[in-house]
């Protein structure tokens, strides 16, 4: 089995490597020390098993699973003892191991591993169909229907009982919802990124740990919405 | 069941390499050095919670060096200082300072 190492403490990856030699079966692919590095190793590449730290900085072993289409075997593995109920919330997860690893503990969840059969996420299973893309919506000011072309939204804003819609051309003030608004959007293009903020994801500058950048906005990103934004960008 | 640091794990691992055992000495000693520093420098600003992150890399290491009986004061360290408690540091430095006696 092809195997990824996932883990931000360089300790913790040598002592993996060390076990795994006495694996035969098991060849490592890559380590990496964040999960954000393994997220652009797996877009172009695919593996059989990775082995996962749970509590990274920034982007988590769980926020990393939720990023992942078509999840290879994981195997958790952690200093917590608290959070396997949370590990078998997801198919893919197929053993939980507390630190330190024993050989003998980690040659019984690879023989699981190999004997996993994958099952899709219930979550991807529910995700609909991209919908076909809407070039332009309209919006009613002052009873006035203007017209938006959604390529030109940069980020929808929410503010107490108005959105605040910044495009290329203009700005409008909308007595609407998020929710509303979301509705009228290509859902291939936009996101909500934040509970008062929508982002064309066309038109994303750079990214940093907590917000993303569009032209001169720092958007914030929620923690809940982060693995679905990874998922959704196409990283290189 | 052990509160004093010890190879027992490593040497598990190792199967008499010592140049093995040299190795992970050395990237546990570094690591260690670098998350103390982080975490003082998290107490010092009040950053609880993140001082909970490193605590929790620190607890690793802990159990790598055959700590069972300081492991427990660690975890609980770490789950009390997530909610801004640090009645624990105290016993957490000695713990450390018996980390980096040993590994030095």
């Amino acid at each position: 089995m092809r195997c990824l190492i996932i883990d931000d403490e360089e300790t913790a990856r040598l002592i993996l490597r060390r076990l795994f030699e006495d694996i035969p079966d098991l060849e490592v692919e890559r380590e990496f020390p964040n999960a954000i590095q393994a997220i652009k190793y797996l877009n172009q590449n695919s593996v059989d098993l990775i082995f996962l730290d749970i509590h990274m900085p920034d982007f988590s072993g769980f926020d990393f699973v939720q990023t992942l289409k078509r999840p290879p075997s994981i195997i958790l593995t952690t200093a917590d003892k608290g959070l396997a109920l949370d590990a078998f919330e997801y198919d893919c997860i197929v053993d939980y191991l507390v630190k330190p690893i024993t050989l003998e503990r980690l040659q019984k969840a690879v023989q699981k591993a190999a004997g996993f059969t994958q099952k899709a996420i219930p979550k991807d299973e529910r995700e609909p169909e991209p919908a076909v893309s809407k070039s332009e919506f309209y919006i009613n000011i002052d009873r006035t229907l203007i017209k938006i072309e959604t390529d030109s939204v940069y980020v929808i804003e929410a503010k107490g009982d108005y959105i605040f819609i910044k495009t290329s051309k203009k700005d409008y003030k909308v007595h609407s919802t998020l929710k509303k608004i979301i509705e009228k959007l290509p859902p291939d293009q936009f996101l909500q990124v934040h509970r008062s903020y929508v982002i064309n994801l066309a038109q994303i500058i750079d990214i940093q740990d907590n917000s993303i950048v569009i032209n001169e906005n720092v958007i914030p990103i929620s923690r809940s919405k982060r693995p679905e934004l990874m998922r959704r960008l196409d990283l290189l | 069941m052990s509160s004093e640091p010890n190879l027992s794990y490593i040497k598990s691992l190792s199967k008499g390499d010592m140049v093995f055992e040299k190795q992970l000495l050395g990237v546990a000693k570094r690591e260690l050095t670098e998350e103390i520093d982080l975490y003082t420098h998290c107490i010092e600003n009040h950053k609880y919670e993140q001082a909970a992150e490193v605590v929790h890399k620190i607890k690793h290491k802990v159990s790598l060096l055959g700590m069972e009986t300081s492991y427990s004061l660690v975890a609980q360290f770490e789950e009390e200082l997530r909610v801004g408690k640090t009645r624990l540091k105290l016993d957490f430095m000695a713990i450390l300072k018996k980390m980096t006696n040993f590994l030095n």
